[in-house]
């Protein structure tokens, strides 16, 4: 599936919950299914600045896709990493650049989260998207 | 008798919703809210007499200037100064204690000592660490203990004849921790050393006296104690204040400016460069009154049986901790959940209309002491009731469920 209808799937998911409660409980769900990322990828090069809670993030080039895996100490952190991750990880770095990021708004995730996180948030956007700039610049 | 459904009428903004639920707000360490007296003085004043002070011949400059000193007279007497001129409006205790530490540039050198507590808030560290840069002098720090309690015994074989300064807070902001700031000033002294005491968190539970402690500086931020942010004071005992040089240039701080030379105004006009927060200051003398007309006694009694209550409900809790159990502290619980970050834990509060603050709280050294990234705080004032304390501890439980 390509980023833009992992985006739409996210976006529908998150409309059939009726209050933000409901949301963060999918969130905090997320957030512990998020497969782990190998410990050796626990450095401080691989923390987000920017977060309140410790966000690593690791990338890796599999075939022509990058896979993303990522941790924090903080769970709801975790499941907003986890829905970064289903829309950015197993994708070419050229279809992570190109992606818009409008699936965060439209869910709300934004105005729904504290300002420190939300900078968070952008953040990891941010640096998901530099991983792909730096893969991508391999590849070519 | 005190009567917080009378009180709470008082305020506003208690009546509004967070998140579609009736506001809990136990964020008042971090700023209190404000009582309608308060707001109508801020109106009172742009509606009526708005000018610029001490310069002015017309009516208005001559009203606003009034009020302005009325209220610094207000502030000297609830803090028994000896003097006004001792008061110096300041923008807050950030403001007040940078005040003190560019003028100590003056009078410090090489291998001169200055001592800080383990408590301490990051505004009363940077800027006497940027002053141990600039000058050479040597910082030397006061350990706590497990209670989040200064080591007292540890602090006196720190006092030497080097030691110049010692600063402290009155009370600790992340943990609530009164500290024995007398013993410290008293020793202090022995040495010949000044003291600041950083009394923002103290300001809103505890009347200081400034001559019964024989303090040398206290900071005060107006927006901890029902007044409006922006604005504080600090006091300095008249001598200390002569011999320090001002702050900033501007303004209102001159007594003759020629090109050759310029000669300071008095005190406290020396430190008080530029057009002040006349609005601020005049709003932070009917804060003081309006705390004092219910009395800072009867306020300390109320607090204290809803820190009890607070303190008992949230032990009752499985797996909970609270961070510097002092046996002297004021209405504040830093507490964390075994496995649950802060942050998680403030963020479900926050959708349930219960403020608290996460974090380090801008004393990151105390988290460092018990090795966690942060804690969750609850803070509680005067207007606070115990259905609030158990929609506090409902809402850490339901927290609970959904993050272990």
């Amino acid at each position: 599936m390509g980023i833009k209808e992992i985006q739409e799937e996210i976006v529908d998911e998150f409309a059939m919950f009726e209050d933000w409660m409901q949301r963060y409980e999918y969130m905090i769900e997320l957030g512990k299914s998020l497969p782990l990322i190998d410990e050796k990828y626990k450095t401080d090069d691989n923390i987000i600045k920017g977060c309140q809670s410790k966000v690593w993030v690791h990338a890796e080039l599999k075939d022509d896709k990058l896979v993303f895996t990522a941790d924090s100490d903080a769970i709801i952190t975790k499941g907003i990493i986890a829905i970064l991750i289903r829309a950015f990880s197993n994708q070419r770095p050229q279809d992570i650049i190109d992606a818009d990021t409008d699936f965060i708004d439209e869910i709300g995730l934004k105005e729904h989260l504290s300002p420190t996180r939300a900078n968070g948030l952008v953040s990891m956007v941010k640096q998901l998207k530099l991983y792909a700039i730096a893969y991508q610049t391999q590849l070519n | 008798m005190f009567n917080v459904s009378k009180i709470r009428v008082d305020f506003p903004i208690l009546n509004r919703k967070v998140n579609g639920q009736p506001l809990v707000y136990l964020d008042n360490a971090a700023t209190s809210q404000t009582p309608k007296q308060v707001i109508d003085a801020i109106v009172d004043y742009y509606s009526n007499y708005n000018a610029n002070i001490h310069r002015g011949v017309h009516t208005l400059s001559q009203e606003a200037t009034e009020k302005y000193e009325q209220a610094r007279i207000k502030i000297q007497k609830h803090l028994n100064a000896a003097k006004p001129q001792e008061i110096i409006f300041t923008s807050g205790t950030t403001h007040s204690i940078n005040l003190v530490a560019s003028g100590f540039s003056f009078l410090l050198k090489k291998g001169d000592e200055l001592i800080v507590s383990a408590l301490e808030h990051h505004s009363n560290i940077v800027p006497w660490q940027m002053l141990c840069e600039r000058t050479g002098a040597i910082l030397k720090v006061i350990p706590m203990n497990e209670e989040g309690e200064l080591l007292m015994d540890a602090y006196y074989t720190l006092l030497s004849d080097k030691t110049k300064l010692v600063f402290c807070n009155h009370v600790s902001n992340a943990l609530g921790t009164v500290n024995p700031i007398k013993k410290i000033i008293d020793a202090a002294h022995k040495v010949g050393a000044a003291v600041l005491i950083d009394g923002a968190q103290a300001a809103p539970h505890i009347k200081a006296d400034v001559q019964a402690l024989d303090v040398d500086f206290y900071t005060v931020s107006a927006h901890k104690l029902c007044g409006p942010t922006g604005v504080g004071m600090l006091y300095g005992k008249e001598a200390w204040l002569n011999k320090l040089p001002p702050y900033q240039g501007g303004g209102e701080m001159i007594a003759e400016v020629t090109f050759e030379k310029t000669t300071y105004a008095e005190l406290p006009h020396k430190f008080e460069a530029g057009t002040p927060n006349i609005c601020g200051g005049i709003a932070f003398g009917v804060a003081l009154d309006y705390m004092n007309a219910i009395g800072f006694d009867t306020i300390a009694v109320y607090e204290q049986e809803l820190l009890d209550y607070a303190t008992e409900q949230l032990l009752a809790i499985d797996g909970l901790r609270i961070y510097g159990p002092a046996k002297n502290k004021t209405s504040v619980i830093s507490f964390n959940i075994a496995g649950i970050h802060p942050y998680d834990m403030g963020s479900i509060l926050d959708k349930l209309g219960v403020a608290v603050r996460t974090g380090h709280h801008c004393a990151q050294p105390i988290m460092d002491f018990y090795k966690i990234p942060g804690t969750v705080r609850a803070s509680f004032c005067f207007y606070n009731t115990k259905e609030e304390v158990d929609v506090l501890v409902a809402g850490v439980k339901r927290a609970i469920s959904m993050l272990l």
